[in-house]
């Protein structure tokens, strides 16, 4: 996941990118005409030290490569967040980044 | 004596892994909801919010493009001035699965996320506002769109 985090007029603003495929379930394989079973995000969260700044639920109609932005306030320059997805057949990933 | 011991430790031992238990609920804030898989705006709502009322506000500023070339990749900015804001979803009344996502704002996060969603054709796009004592507020704009984005 590739995440950025500014600190800019007294607000953290967070914009980030997953690689995922968030497939539907409905859509399929062009090869043998089967159904691919659907893979999509449930869960994205963001933590600021110990408090929780956000928390995304997902459907399987978010894009491809989910992209999200939005914005707290309460951090500064230099501070790390965590963040972390989790999908419906389990895989997951943890990030961190450092407030810019 | 040390019978009595091993007894004392495992039961520490279970007390610890049981309050551990007892506190991942508190920690959560919203689990995933069926509502997710529901096949309609109804069965959505009331699987979200337990209720399918919501009071138009012209205090929740959604945008969306007004035609969508591709409906897999649609752009999405909802935000509100309405206070003690608890969630913001968003609903596509006519995909397959409607509710699209739904977003919790916690204290000192800004009512204001953009995201990229899939529209299957054509429709109404629904930006849903919770406030903490339970009000819904919403707001919808049309997305025509050209090519669906769902299915293949």
């Amino acid at each position: 996941m590739k995440v950025k985090a500014k600190f800019e007029n007294n607000k953290v603003e967070v914009k980030l990118l997953v690689k995922h495929p968030m497939d539907t379930g409905l859509q399929k394989d062009k090869n043998n005409g089967d159904l691919i079973p659907a893979k999509y995000i449930q869960e994205l969260t963001c933590m600021h030290g110990d408090k929780l700044v956000f928390l995304a639920n997902f459907g399987r109609a978010v894009s491809k490569d989910p992209y999200l932005a939005f914005s707290f306030s309460g951090g500064k320059a230099g501070d790390t967040l965590v963040l972390k997805w989790f999908d419906n057949l389990g895989e997951n990933e943890e990030t961190e980044v450092v407030i810019k | 004596m040390i019978e009595r011991r091993k007894l004392l430790k495992g039961i520490l031992g279970m007390t610890a892994v049981f309050s551990t238990a007892l506190l991942i609920p508190k920690l959560a804030f919203a689990q995933w909801s069926k509502a997710f898989d529901a096949n309609t705006t109804e069965k959505a709502m009331t699987g979200m919010f337990n209720k399918t009322e919501t009071t138009t506000s012209d205090k929740i500023y959604l945008k969306v493009p007004q035609i969508a070339e591709n409906g897999a990749v649609v752009p999405i900015n909802v935000k509100t001035d309405i206070e003690n804001v608890k969630t913001i979803s968003i609903v596509a009344v006519k995909n397959p699965q409607p509710l699209a996502c739904s977003f919790t704002i916690p204290e000192g996060t800004d009512s204001d996320v953009s995201i990229r969603i899939r529209l299957f054709e054509t429709m109404d796009v629904q930006a849903i506002v919770e406030t903490q004592d339970g009000t819904l507020y919403s707001v919808q704009k049309e997305v025509k769109v050209t090519i669906g984005g769902c299915g293949g």
